[in-house]
């Protein structure tokens, strides 16, 4: 990614998504009735790193301790073959799993969907969740599958030429949300 | 194009822990109540045995199904190789039913590097004569690092039937390649002539070498290998490069102890020193198929291999 030939701009700056997740982490207490029997699970890296944060938020807010955890999609996507063998993220379940409760599935972009469907059969084998939502820092649209995020940070309108990038504190030692636009294209 | 797992010799450090590391992933699967993953549907996966092996092979056969592979074993008895039907007309049959990987273990050295000439799909040597049994080399650094936390700079003994060993090659090479300080330890008539080549120490001395040790790895000796007379009886044996007890209390305190089975209890490993806690010998079989599944995910999961030897 070279910034002199690709056009890089901040469209979420660290601020802006500090008040997207505490929006994110509002509303699940909304929907939820105060986050009863919620499990937050996030898809590695980074909506693993962001499933952490709501957690923390909902803490903060009411004091609650959500089952935060992180589910590996890895060996379930439908595009395994495109491409070499890939390394595989960390899956972490709460203790308690899953049965019986509502799983907040996070993710960092919602884009084809098709991560989201792995995700979906991927939680399919750990347990029976009662129901199973989505939480998104961004929705770039183009989906290719009937799915759709359930808690929204940021809707951002891309081209499919488009690259959306997000870094966070944690893995990347900033927070931001970066839209690329390939020139040559 | 890498696609092959026929020695660890041809594997770098980086292929080595990107397979560990895969490998610690997968071991939370097997912790689950639902072990299946849906990776390697619709791919075929041949057990080739021209020699006998239950656990090795009931090893790959749980972890290819495991990814979903469909799994076709293939022993050498009862089959047209008793008919007299040679390696390489066998392997032209598994490739017209479209093999997509082939697990070979044959008692001649050397077979799965001809095999893989012969098949398209990719080959995986699962211990040719006294070559190289690379997957168990890989679950042995596996089991290692998940005991002691590292490999780097760890002192690991190899005791016994190097000779005849394949395992012993094959993880002087891998161990040497994480970074441990492999040294073989055994009589002189039990170490292959080019010994000296190999990137490790050689003593003959057991009761030095255990106290430096952090992993104590015993061989079998090899008693159906074996035609000559390489030791003057099992009990000399026993007594010079046995673990016993005594041996075993002079280990220090978190040293682990180490046998890639099947055991010759009270020959080269004591009852008492293969059931003690520090013993892994039986974590050893259940990562065996932790291992092989992230051999055969890296090998064929892809559009290509991510790890492996080219041919």
């Amino acid at each position: 990614m070279s910034d002199a030939r690709n056009q890089a701009r901040a469209v979420l700056e660290g601020p802006d998504i500090h008040r997207a997740l505490t929006r994110i982490a509002h509303e699940i207490l909304e929907r939820t009735r105060g986050a009863e029997s919620v499990v937050l699970l996030g898809i590695p890296t980074r909506g693993a790193t962001l499933a952490h944060r709501i957690a923390g938020r909902i803490a903060q807010f009411e004091g609650i301790k959500v089952p935060v955890g992180a589910i590996d999609v890895t060996m379930y996507r439908d595009d395994l073959r495109l491409r070499p063998a890939r390394p595989l993220g960390r899956t972490e379940l709460p203790p308690d799993g899953v049965d019986g409760r509502t799983v907040v599935l996070v993710d960092d972009v919602l884009y084809s969907g098709r991560t989201v469907r792995a995700a979906l059969d991927a939680l399919n084998d750990v347990g029976r969740p009662r129901a199973v939502q989505l939480a998104t820092l961004v929705d770039r649209g183009h989906r290719e599958l009937p799915i759709r995020a359930d808690y929204v940070g940021k809707n951002l309108p891309t081209s499919k030429s488009e690259k959306v990038k997000v870094f966070l504190e944690e893995t990347d030692g900033r927070d931001a949300v970066v839209l690329i636009k390939e020139d040559d294209r | 194009m890498k696609r092959h797992l026929i020695s660890t010799g041809d594997l770098t450090r980086d292929d080595a822990l990107l397979i560990l590391d895969t490998a610690e992933e997968l071991a939370r699967v097997s912790q689950r109540s639902i072990k299946k993953l849906p990776t390697l549907r619709g791919r075929t996966v041949v057990n080739l045995f021209f020699e006998d092996s239950t656990r090795t092979r009931i090893s790959f056969e749980a972890a290819a199904k495991r990814l979903s592979a469909d799994v076709i074993n293939f022993s050498a008895k009862g089959s047209s190789v008793s008919k007299g039907e040679s390696l390489k007309d066998t392997a032209l049959t598994l490739e017209a039913m479209g093999a997509d990987a082939v697990v070979i273990r044959h008692s001649a050295s050397g077979a799965p590097h001809r095999l893989a000439t012969w098949v398209r799909g990719s080959v995986v040597n699962a211990g040719d004569g006294t070559h190289e049994h690379p997957t168990q080399a890989l679950l042995d650094a596996f089991s290692i690092r998940r005991r002691l936390g590292r490999l780097e700079g760890l002192k690991i003994a190899v005791v016994g039937d190097v000779l005849h060993s394949r395992v012993a090659r094959s993880n002087v090479l891998l161990l040497h390649t994480l970074g441990a300080e492999v040294t073989l330890v055994a009589p002189p008539t039990l170490l292959p002539v080019t010994v000296e080549t190999w990137p490790c120490q050689i003593s003959y001395d057991l009761d030095a070498v255990l106290p430096k040790s952090d992993v104590v790895m015993m061989l079998r000796v090899q008693l159906e290998r074996m035609n000559a007379a390489y030791f003057p009886s099992a009990r000399e044996y026993s007594r010079r490069y046995g673990l016993d007890r005594d041996r075993f209390a002079r280990l220090h305190d978190d040293a682990i102890v180490m046998h890639p089975g099947p055991m010759n209890r009270g020959m080269e490993i004591s009852a008492e020193v293969a059931d003690s806690p520090r013993s892994t010998i039986v974590e050893q079989v259940a990562n065996g198929v932790t291992v092989r599944m992230a051999v055969l995910y890296l090998l064929l999961g892809g559009s290509e291999p991510a790890i492996g030897g080219a041919e």
